[in-house]
């Protein structure tokens, strides 16, 4: 196994190597650098021209530029990092440091998003194959093949941030509204539930019954400009968590687990209360250590609930702990939002990865980022969804039609066991290898996306490099996008390695 | 119990039918025999969404066509994409729900009619997409042939170039390619994007041949003494035809989206040429304005890929009905 994972690290490395040449005589055969200069009428033209050939080392032979480009990048190796310069003169290190995180947080969340929900839609569409839920979410993954990015982007800019906005100023949701939203969604809802058409009914009715007086009741005591969870609402939520998780992966018969899971919901209410002072102004660092305990606590919780399936009861736990962990961080991201309102009327922001001169305290600043943030992530997410659902719904139908499966129901498993345990796991084998092979299209997808929304991003870099004939922040961007694209193949390989003991060898 | 289901679901489902049909038909042909050929094409018509695909990229392509004419053949449409003229009335579209009136999609901000921009740059779109389309077939079919056949280097050129597609994102790859292609027109764009995207099909064609290979046909065909090329052209590609026929579709659905995503980005198409991707670049900034030149490219952009996507999804369903069942 660790011969595989190494002889895979050492063919990437050399793709990386190969590619990066390649590229970069590319990019320096890709037009005139000095085009812009040469039409210019400044009087110093010459003097700026020579100027540029200098930064930009013009007069050298491309293998030498290359060669100096590739001499500092391996100083990277030693600490001596050097991308050298843009043909301004800038430090494209520098440049990379700012715009690699706002890329990087972009592309991670879409990732994440995409694999959830995908994965949950194309089991779903499996297991109720030829129902109209189906043919809708077909219908919407074509659609979703099909749409131009920057298209789509431009749309979503007008009607998820600049109506929003109008919206959120007044926040009015009508009696028909509320009933079509209703409608709607109870629709979905029993489509997913299936079954006879009395429980169709029941579960459609009621789903509708409950978001209709949900939506009225919000918007009747102002809702969307000062909203709330409270700690009620909190645990709640991931008491339902950790019983549905509990339900799904283990079956409720396994009380050990149940307990164990439920137990850690109570520890986390505790916290809950206990944690309110330090919650109240942390930073990035503090929170970090609180998910590292959160787990520590779901970890300790199932070891010693365990008993004869420890295994399964820790793992449950921590993923419980985590759950409830992110639910009071939406709490207290929930709790600053009228706040945050005051400090920025319209919430939805269209240009750029952070508001200038934003000034507020840890929440708020979150927020800002979050609304910057959710209008390019649900755009890359829904495209990777297409990709995601249509692999696992396929992959789940094979698998669902092969011996083991039957053979599982023959002997009398529940049908939970025989979805999670038999298909799901098989089917998730060449689901994690379209993950890899997408992760470097979702990149390409990002710089659209950032160039729609105006981020200065990796995105923007690579643009203007290419647009000026400018080799080395292209290059950065490839590095980046490179290593992690080999880093997610790595995390694949890892992934395949244990869903698939034949080859862990 | 699912077989029920799936009848009940085919009699009451809503219209686009992606995945029904397969076995019924087959006890009907029983009687009489087809061929090949008339049974993947019986397949292909009872596919309602591949046929709705078919008539509105046929109704889309004779539209661009026929309106403005090629090249310098005139079309029927009396106005073109280059003469400036007055702006009427904000340039706002004057198309009814039965009319069309003079200027149908409105005027851009220069008062050239939008209508015959717009078809300019579908017939720009759609020929670059043919041309990726086609050429990448024929690129990745020749590689991925010789390196499921004969193994070898061109096996371990075609898995080392799709490592490279893996790290490079494809969109990056071909942005470098096509500002270096730009100004040489759209021939050049075309044949520049087909050589970065055949490596999808190249892998397919491969792993149908290293099937085929290994069957008696080919070996019976060996022991007589046949040359290996006569063996990879007559007795194997032509059991392919299917995979790359299906393929080639899906590949021109997302050359029309790889091809704007580029024009839009500035990499692709140039200023004298118009794509409907520049269209949409150019005239981003006037969405609250004047939304309409926002509008009709990308729903053009729109209903031609997801034509195409609709056709590839019934030709898959009809060579290969065992594979459309699953999905």
């Amino acid at each position: 196994m660790t011969r595989y994972i190494l002889r895979r690290l050492a063919i990437s490395f050399g793709v990386l190597l190969v590619g990066s040449l390649l590229l970069y005589v590319m990019v320096i055969n890709s037009g005139d650098p000095l085009e812009d200069l040469r039409q210019s009428t400044a009087n110093n033209r010459d003097v700026l021209i020579q100027g540029r050939i200098d930064t930009m080392g013009l007069e050298l032979p491309w293998y030498e530029r290359y060669w100096g480009w590739l001499t500092g990048v391996a100083g990277c190796f030693y600490g001596a990092c050097d991308l050298g310069t843009d043909r301004s003169g800038t430090d494209v290190l520098s440049l990379l440091q700012q715009s690699a995180s706002a890329t990087l947080r972009l592309v991670t969340i879409a990732t994440f998003a995409a694999i959830i929900i995908g994965v949950l839609v194309g089991i779903i569409t499996a297991i109720r194959q030829y129902s109209g839920f189906d043919y809708v979410v077909t219908f919407l993954t074509f659609l979703f093949f099909s749409l131009p990015v920057f298209w789509a982007a431009v749309l979503l800019k007008e009607y998820g941030a600049i109506r929003f906005n109008d919206w959120i100023a007044d926040p009015q949701i009508s009696v028909l509204q509320a009933i079509v939203t209703g409608v709607i969604l109870g629709f979905i809802l029993q489509g997913i539930m299936g079954g006879h058409i009395k429980r169709r009914l029941f579960t459609g009715g009621a789903t509708a019954i409950f978001v209709i007086a949900a939506l009225l009741y919000f918007t009747y005591v102002g809702w969307w400009r000062s909203p709330a969870l409270g700690p009620v609402i909190v645990v709640l939520v991931s008491a339902a968590f950790a019983v549905g998780l509990t339900a799904l992966i283990t079956g409720l018969g396994n009380k050990r687990v149940l307990y164990s899971t439920l137990t850690t919901v109570g520890v986390g209410a505790v916290l809950y209360f206990a944690l309110q002072p330090v919650l109240a102004e942390p930073n990035w660092w503090i929170l970090i250590g609180l998910l590292v305990s959160a787990i520590l606590v779901g970890l300790a919780v199932g070891y010693f609930w365990g008993g004869y399936s420890r295994g399964q009861a820790m793992g449950l736990s921590v993923v419980t702990a985590i759950f409830m962990a992110g639910m009071t961080f939406l709490d207290h991201l929930v709790f600053a939002w009228a706040g945050f309102l005051d400090l920025k009327p319209r919430p939805i922001s269209t240009i750029g990865a952070s508001t200038p001169n934003f000034q507020g305290d840890f929440w708020e600043t979150t927020l800002d980022w979050g609304t910057q943030l959710i209008l390019p992530s649900i755009l890359l997410t829904l495209i990777s969804v297409a990709t995601y659902s249509r692999y696992t719904r396929s992959s789940m139908l094979e698998t669902m039609n092969q011996d083991y499966v039957r053979t599982a129901r023959s002997k009398g498993l529940s049908e939970r066991t025989v979805i999670v345990k038999h298909a799901f796991r098989n089917a998730l084998i060449p689901i994690t290898t379209i993950v890899a092979l997408d992760f470097a299209a979702l990149i390409g997808g990002a710089v659209i996306t950032e160039t729609v929304f105006g981020w200065k991003g990796m995105g923007a870099m690579f643009k203007e490099g290419l647009e000026h004939v400018d080799p080395n922040p292209v290059m950065a961007f490839f590095l980046v996008t490179g290593t992690a694209a080999v880093l997610m193949n790595l995390i694949a390989d890892l992934a395949y390695a244990s869903l698939d003991p034949r080859i862990r060898r | 119990m699912s077989e029920d289901r799936r009848d009940s679901a085919m009699q009451g489902a809503p219209e686009p039918l992606p995945h029904a049909g397969g076995e019924v038909e087959e006890v009907k042909f029983a009687e009489k025999s087809f061929s090949q050929g008339q049974l993947v094409r019986r397949r292909f018509f009872r596919h309602k969404g591949a046929l709705a695909g078919l008539a509105v990229l046929i109704f889309i392509t004779v539209l661009a066509f026929s309106s403005i004419g090629i090249g310098s053949i005139p079309g029927w449409w009396d106005k073109d994409f280059a003469t400036t003229g007055t702006v009427v009335d904000g340039g706002r579209p004057t198309m009814g729900w039965l009319t069309w009136g003079e200027h149908p999609f409105g005027q851009d901000t220069t008062g050239r009619d939008y209508f015959a921009l717009v078809m300019r740059g579908t017939q720009i779109s759609l020929v670059i997409a043919f041309i990726v389309g086609i050429g990448s077939t024929i690129i990745g079919t020749i590689i991925g042939a010789v390196a499921g056949y004969y193994r070898g280097w061109a096996e371990s050129l075609l898995m080392r170039v799709t490592d490279l597609f893996i790290i490079i994102p494809l969109l990056v790859f071909a942005a470098v390619l096509g500002s270096i292609a730009s100004g040489s027109g759209i021939w050049a764009l075309g044949l520049v994007l087909a050589a970065v995207t055949w490596t999808g099909l190249a892998r397919l064609v491969r792993g149908e041949v290293l099937s085929l290979r290994e069957r008696e046909f080919v070996s019976a065909a060996q022991a007589i003494g046949t040359g290996n090329w006569r063996i990879i052209l007559r007795h194997i590609l032509p059991n392919t035809i299917g995979v790359i026929i299906v393929a080639t579709t899906f590949a021109i659905a997302s050359a029309i989206l790889l091809e704007t995503s580029l024009s839009f980005l500035g990499f692709g198409v140039q200023p004298p040429d118009i794509s409907l991707g520049s269209l949409i670049s150019d005239y981003q900034t006037a969405f609250t304005s004047r939304p309409w030149l926002f509008w009709f490219p990308g729903l053009f952009i729109l209903a031609i890929a997801l034509s195409v996507n609709f056709i590839g999804d019934g030709l898959r369903d009809a060579f290969d009905p065992r594979q459309g069942k699953d999905g």
